[in-house]
């Protein structure tokens, strides 16, 4: 049986055969919380799964049967469309059944715990729960107390897995392997979710990341010298500059980040002005960049704040291939989780 | 009368510089004698066989949250009594965060009187610095002194507003109470959840920077030195504030200084990572606390201020929390330990890491506190926090050898909140004596 193949037949598994731990050989993930515990064989294999469920999403009745009797649950304590749309969209195209929550964490505060609520879903035979959250490290208590697998679709200032790896599939589809490129974030990395996630995913994959950015909006502790000797690796290796200009020369990849309107209500920034002055990826930066180089947002933009209107649309851009490559990123992702991809389809997949 | 006698203990007593082989033997709840044999002269009395093991005055702790009125499933007068009991205390100072919060003779009263019907050891109540807590007028220090606080804080709220806290200050002369105050600056640490820095930065935690504890400690250093009062820092938790209160301390100011177990043995890290290994993380809302936990580099200057006397007493700021309001989301869970009963065990790491000597440890825990606050010369409790003839008579029998592991479900506190679980400690309190009564007893005590 081939890999491609087997993801056009009914592969419905006993019941009961969903376990916390992948027996080895498998893809050696459970949940997916954050890449920070990815390597890189295990990305890949992610990466290299997308590409057939890109070709899927792209047939002219894209659905197959993969996930069929499979139950995954869109917990969503935030308000998002595209990233809910997303999930919908990925499991429904592999036959799974989705169903999608939308609650906010004051009736959570008041009535059921998150500990509660996951229970219950596992209770009712959810298999994957797909997980937004506004405050870090809510994914990592669902996880403790379920067997079903956890997505983090996003939890506070903390981390966005899928749309790091749907940056790293775009990269990749578009510039292949993307060792020693060099990557450059510019905007609110202290408070970006989609920015951790992808710091790791790129050091990860190899690339050589600058993160860009005011003083104000800039992590504590992403310096190496602002770490202990022993921590050196607990954080991604990065390159931090606070001159755009600078960061974005020779650049291959330009990412620009969404800007808040409450950092500067927060007094983070004089204006939103100053910073389109001082932070906006523009035609005239963008100059400084390799010729070929791609431009990147996670979405959704402010165009006119921190990315020209121009250049977001222009011939540079793939953020349009964000969108759907996160189906598909997605779908590869689902179907490694649910266990039901054959180990020989793995190690198909990841040499 | 109700004799005991204490048998061949090596006794520490730093109050009088004493260590060395001794009975003690205590009448009606005063200590009567220490020395070599004493024990052989009493004729009838409950023996206890000390050898090899350490007897020490009871310790002293001048924060504690008790959580009763207002809060009694976090924890009663009786279930945090019996937990101090267990970690060796024999005082505690029970911190006026309640509800209502203990800003009037009424509300103190009622502690005592709760204390006195339910306490397995002596409560001494704390009062507000401002009316129901709140930060803008001026409790009545003067009604809460004659109904017997021995201090005044806004608990875990520090006082934000200048003129308020320099007004207590000058207010608190009067009736010579410490101002002991939480010291983080509540805007600078506005919705942080651990201390600002990497970890933080890796978990996507927003962080509570060490500058807001020292501009809050140099503030109060200025308003102390402006008014005369006698501040006390509790919670010392970064170097920043260790070189503003030692500074302070040497030219004069009338400053005394208190850290805990953990900011003295853990750091941040304890909160995202197993031990060495940096690869996968957690939230472990247990080790949520405020001030949080903070670097190696600050848990250093701290020991150093604990071995120098910069940082007078060992205080566990003892928070209970129920597990309804811990195994929660982070941001949501509420900070604090449940630390009275690992206390003494967790303080050992100092002794095992030669960071501070077993003696000055013990003064740390006795006679440190107690002359921080003057609490010996309260009625009643002369001789506190050590064996002076006449003196109270509250003493402990210690094992400092024996290895024990942290089962948070055996806890007396009803607060089951300690990053300890399952961490083994070395130290244990075997005797808790308190006004000449076994208050406490560990399985391997023996009785001769």
């Amino acid at each position: 049986m081939t890999a491609k193949a087997n993801l056009d037949i009914q592969a419905i598994p006993e019941e009961g055969t969903t376990s916390s731990h992948l027996p080895s050989g498998r893809w050696p993930h459970h949940d997916m919380l954050d890449l920070d515990n990815c390597r890189r064989p295990d990305i890949e294999v992610v990466l290299t799964l997308a590409d057939r469920m890109r070709e899927i999403l792209d047939r002219r009745i894209p659905r197959v049967p993969a996930l069929r009797g499979y139950t995954i649950v869109n917990l969503f304590y935030e308000p998002s469309t595209r990233t809910r749309v997303s999930f919908e969209l990925a499991g429904k195209v592999l036959g799974a059944d989705v169903i999608s929550v939308s609650t906010n964490t004051s009736s959570v505060v008041k009535g059921e715990s998150l500990i509660d609520t996951v229970r219950t879903l596992r209770a009712m035979r959810s298999d994957a729960v797909v997980m937004r959250h506004p405050m870090a490290g809510a994914p990592y208590l669902a996880a403790q107390h379920t067997d079903a697998s956890i997505i983090n679709a996003g939890d506070g200032a903390h981390a966005h897995p899928t749309q790091a790896l749907l940056d790293l599939y775009t990269m990749h589809r578009s510039i292949g392997d993307i060792a020693g490129k060099k990557i450059v974030m510019v905007g609110d990395i202290a408070h970006s979710r989609v920015a951790r996630s992808d710091l790791w995913g790129l050091t990860t994959m190899g690339a050589h990341v600058v993160v860009c950015g005011p003083p104000t909006l800039l992590a504590l502790g992403m310096r190496v010298s602002d770490r202990p000797s022993h921590a050196e690796n607990a954080l991604p290796p990065v390159t931090i500059e606070t001159n755009i200009d600078q960061a974005i020369e020779d650049a291959d990849v330009v990412m620009a980040l969404r800007l808040q309107s409450e950092r500067q209500e927060g007094g983070l920034l004089p204006s939103l002005h100053e910073y389109a002055t001082h932070y906006q990826v523009t035609a005239e930066r963008l100059a400084r960049a390799k010729p070929d180089h791609l431009l990147m947002h996670p979405g959704p933009k402010n165009e006119g704040i921190e990315i020209a209107a121009d250049v977001a649309g222009g011939s540079h851009s793939i953020i349009e291939d964000q969108v759907t490559n996160g189906v598909a990123v997605r779908m590869a992702l689902l179907y490694l989780l649910s266990g039901r991809i054959e180990p020989e389809e793995v190690t198909e997949l990841s040499t | 009368m109700s004799t005991v006698a204490i048998h061949n203990g090596r006794v520490i007593d730093p109050a009088l510089s004493r260590d060395g082989i001794a009975d003690v033997v205590i009448v009606d709840g005063r200590v009567a004698r220490v020395g070599p044999n004493e024990g052989e002269m009493v004729v009838e009395a409950d023996r206890i066989d000390a050898t090899g093991l350490i007897v020490t005055p009871g310790f002293v702790d001048l924060q504690v949250h008790l959580r009763e009125p207002g809060a009694e499933h976090q924890e009663t007068i009786a279930s945090g009594t019996k937990a101090a009991a267990r970690g060796g205390f024999t005082t505690i100072c029970a911190m006026p965060g309640t509800d209502p919060p203990i800003d009037s003779r009424a509300a103190v009263e009622s502690v005592l009187r709760e204390a006195e019907a339910s306490a397995a050891i002596r409560v001494l109540p704390l009062g507000c610095i401002s009316a129901n807590r709140a930060g803008e007028l001026l409790a009545p220090a003067g009604e809460l002194a004659g109904a017997g606080v021995v201090a005044l804080t806004d608990d875990g709220q520090a006082v934000a507003d200048p003129n308020l806290m320099r007004h207590a200050m000058q207010y608190s002369t009067r009736f010579g109470l410490p101002i002991a105050q939480h010291p983080e600056d509540p805007a600078l640490v506005a919705g942080g959840q651990m201390h600002e820095g990497w970890v933080a930065t890796r978990l996507g935690l927003r962080g509570r920077p060490a500058s807001g504890e020292a501009t809050m400690v140099a503030r109060d250093i200025a308003l102390a030195e402006l008014t005369g009062a006698h501040l006390h820092v509790c919670d010392v938790s970064t170097a920043g504030s260790v070189a503003l209160i030692r500074a302070a301390r040497e030219r004069g100011v009338h400053i005394t200084a208190s850290a805990t177990p953990h900011h003295l043995t853990l750091t941040h890290e304890r909160v995202a990572f197993a031990e060495s290994s940096y690869e996968q993380i957690h939230y472990d809302s247990s080790a949520k606390v405020f001030p949080p936990l903070r670097e190696e580099s600050d848990i250093t200057e701290i020991a150093k201020a604990l071995r120098d006397g910069v940082v007078d007493a060992i205080t566990t700021d003892h928070t209970p929390v129920s597990s309804m309001e811990k195994d929660i989301e982070f941001d949501l869970a509420i900070p604090g330990i449940s630390g009275l009963e690992t206390a003494f065990g967790l303080s050992m790491r100092l002794v095992e890491r030669q960071q501070v000597d077993l003696a000055t440890l013990i003064e740390r825990f006795t006679i440190g506190p107690v002359r921080a606050w003057a609490l010996d010369r309260q009625p009643g409790l002369e001789g506190l926090g050590s064996l002076t003839p006449g003196g109270v008579g509250d003493l402990l029998v210690i094992d400092p050898a024996a290895e024990w592991t942290v089962d948070p479900e055996t806890f007396s506190s009803l607060g089951r909140n300690t990053p300890l679980a399952g961490e083994t400690l070395t130290g244990q309190v075997i005797a808790t004596i308190f006004d000449g009564e076994l208050a406490y007893k560990n399985k391997s005590l023996t009785a001769l």
